[in-house]
């Protein structure tokens, strides 16, 4: 016959079922757990600094004779939350587009990193920044002045691209 | 005027110290939990407002004091608002009878607001069974579903518990021969204490108390995942924080008992013998301070172990809360008395005790 059991008796030892003996078993792990160290960061004070594979606010990279975008829009075309709006303008120099207006509205962002997957200029790259706090809707929409990042500052981004891209 | 009596006023300032004494030790066993448990997690816990965080209970209460009250609108307000009174109160009262020690000033042990009750222990377990008004009424006062499942758990939770921690007691009472709180720590002197005598009534009390003071694993009144809070999830403010610090005041409570009834209260041995050698006896305030010592050195290790408890163990599932209860704690504090009664009448028969 088939039957299945399920028996307290069968599923557990003697010891196991008068509870006592695991329930100390228990309480050793925790007491043996206060003296290990902790994990916790002191955060205002002392600030994780992620990796080259972190993807934070969303940044332009500016090089020595300009910024790098040429505001053919595919970021603003890609980018599912409709954060990016772009206005391309002409100029006389050899690149001869650049972005009139280029705004990222990081109350829109969700940091998917499509923008920066789809720049054919590697113009527009995920930075290490996470402390993103605004005070009204206006501040939040960032505009050149606050997107043009020197490009020193965002190698380990730009490598990592290069390496695992 | 009138002439206040010196009594009164003896009284009166014992209340005083005690009332203010314990909102403070719940305040600051509210900060311990949280350390505690914080460090049991690999955590820091607490430590930001004053040096290690020590002020966090008061910014708690003080945020508590200065919340809007909100009452919704449907409840039975006059309930609604004495549930916590009558929680708290309660919490408070069992203070009367307990004392911290035994030094006699007039013939009268200041150490104990109400000292020489003899039937101190009755007094304790009355005062423990009203505090399931105040969480019934309020689960029942808030007109919610949850509330009133919490107050309802609680209502049988604590009355099945009530129980077994009562035939527990008798074994102890049994070999102290008094119900006076101070009675049964004498019983005990020389390091006779009866958690030696009483294990498994220790054991039985022990957990008792966990499931009598709604502390995990025997949480269920307020079961988060299942019953948002419980009987408090319609309160705010100071009526939740009275909730709250009854709570605490009712786990400290918890611990005096057990040290006073199983571990000997004040007693250490030989420790007085060696005092009233070098002059520290009966009529110096030092050995109140001493005992006063003594008595908390072995309250601290029990409320350690209520938080170690908390924080290890998971939560009952009711039915396994009513099994433990009626099938495993009942009987085992009945044969517990039996085994004392049999153990005692051995003694005497053979001239031992």
């Amino acid at each position: 016959m088939n039957i299945q059991h399920n028996i307290e008796s069968e599923r557990m030892t003697f010891w196991e079922r008068i509870y006592l003996p695991e329930i100390g078993r228990g309480l050793a792990l925790t007491f043996k757990q206060m003296f290990q160290p902790t994990f916790t960061r002191q955060y205002p004070e002392e600030k994780w600094i992620p990796t080259g594979s972190y993807r934070g606010r969303p940044v332009l990279v500016l090089e020595e004779e300009g910024e790098r975008c040429v505001a053919c829009g595919l970021c603003s075309r890609v980018c599912p939350a409709l954060a990016i709006e772009v206005r391309a303008a002409e100029t006389d120099k050899v690149k001869e587009r650049y972005p009139e207006k280029f705004e990222i509205n990081m109350l829109r962002c969700i940091y998917c990193g499509f923008c920066e997957e789809v720049c054919p200029e590697e113009a527009i790259i995920m930075s290490k920044d996470y402390e993103l706090v605004f005070t009204n809707p206006q501040d939040a929409i960032l505009g050149k002045d606050k997107l043009l990042i020197p490009i020193a500052q965002l190698q380990d981004r730009l490598e990592f691209l290069r390496q695992y891209r | 005027m009138d002439a206040i009596p010196v009594g009164a006023l003896i009284i009166g300032a014992k209340l005083f110290i005690i009332v203010n004494a314990l909102l403070v030790i719940a305040a600051y066993l509210v900060y311990f939990e949280r350390k505690i448990s914080a460090w049991m997690q690999n955590r820091i816990g607490p430590n930001r407002v004053g040096p290690l965080g020590l002020f966090q209970s008061f910014a708690d209460v003080f945020k508590l004091w200065t919340k809007e009250d909100i009452v919704p609108a449907m409840v039975d307000k006059r309930y609604h608002l004495i549930a916590p009174l009558i929680s708290m109160t309660v919490a408070m009262a069992a203070y009367a009878v307990i004392p911290f020690g035994e030094y006699y000033v007039n013939g009268a042990n200041i150490m104990a607001v109400a000292p020489g009750i003899d039937i101190g222990i009755l007094y304790i377990l009355a005062m423990s069974s009203i505090g399931v008004y105040g969480i019934t009424l309020a689960g029942w006062s808030s007109n919610n579903k949850y509330s009133l499942l919490g107050g309802l758990r609680s209502a049988a939770q604590m009355i099945s518990y009530e129980l077994s921690m009562g035939l527990a007691l008798i074994g102890a009472l049994m070999i102290s021969g008094s119900l006076d709180l101070v009675e049964i720590v004498k019983a005990q002197s020389g390091g006779k204490w009866n958690v030696i005598f009483q294990p498994l009534g220790f054991l039985i009390f022990l957990v008792a108390a966990f499931a009598e003071t709604n502390r995990a694993p025997f949480d269920l009144p307020e079961a988060e995942p299942e019953l948002v809070g419980g009987y408090h999830t319609e309160y705010s403010g100071m009526k939740f924080g009275l909730f709250y610090l009854a709570e605490y005041v009712n786990m400290f409570t918890a611990s005096c008992l057990m040290a006073l009834i199983y571990l000997g209260g004040w007693d250490v041995p030989f420790l007085y013998e060696q005092l009233a050698g070098i002059g520290i006896a009966q009529g110096n305030p030092l050995l109140g301070l001493i005992q006063f010592s003594v008595f908390f050195a072995k309250v601290v290790p029990m409320l350690f172990l209520f938080y170690w408890v908390r924080w290890s163990l998971p939560r009952f599932r009711y039915d396994q809360l009513m099994n433990l209860g009626w099938k495993i704690m009942l009987p085992l504090a009945l044969a517990n008395i039996l085994l004392t009664g049999t153990g005692i009448m051995l003694l005497k028969h053979f001239g031992i005790m």
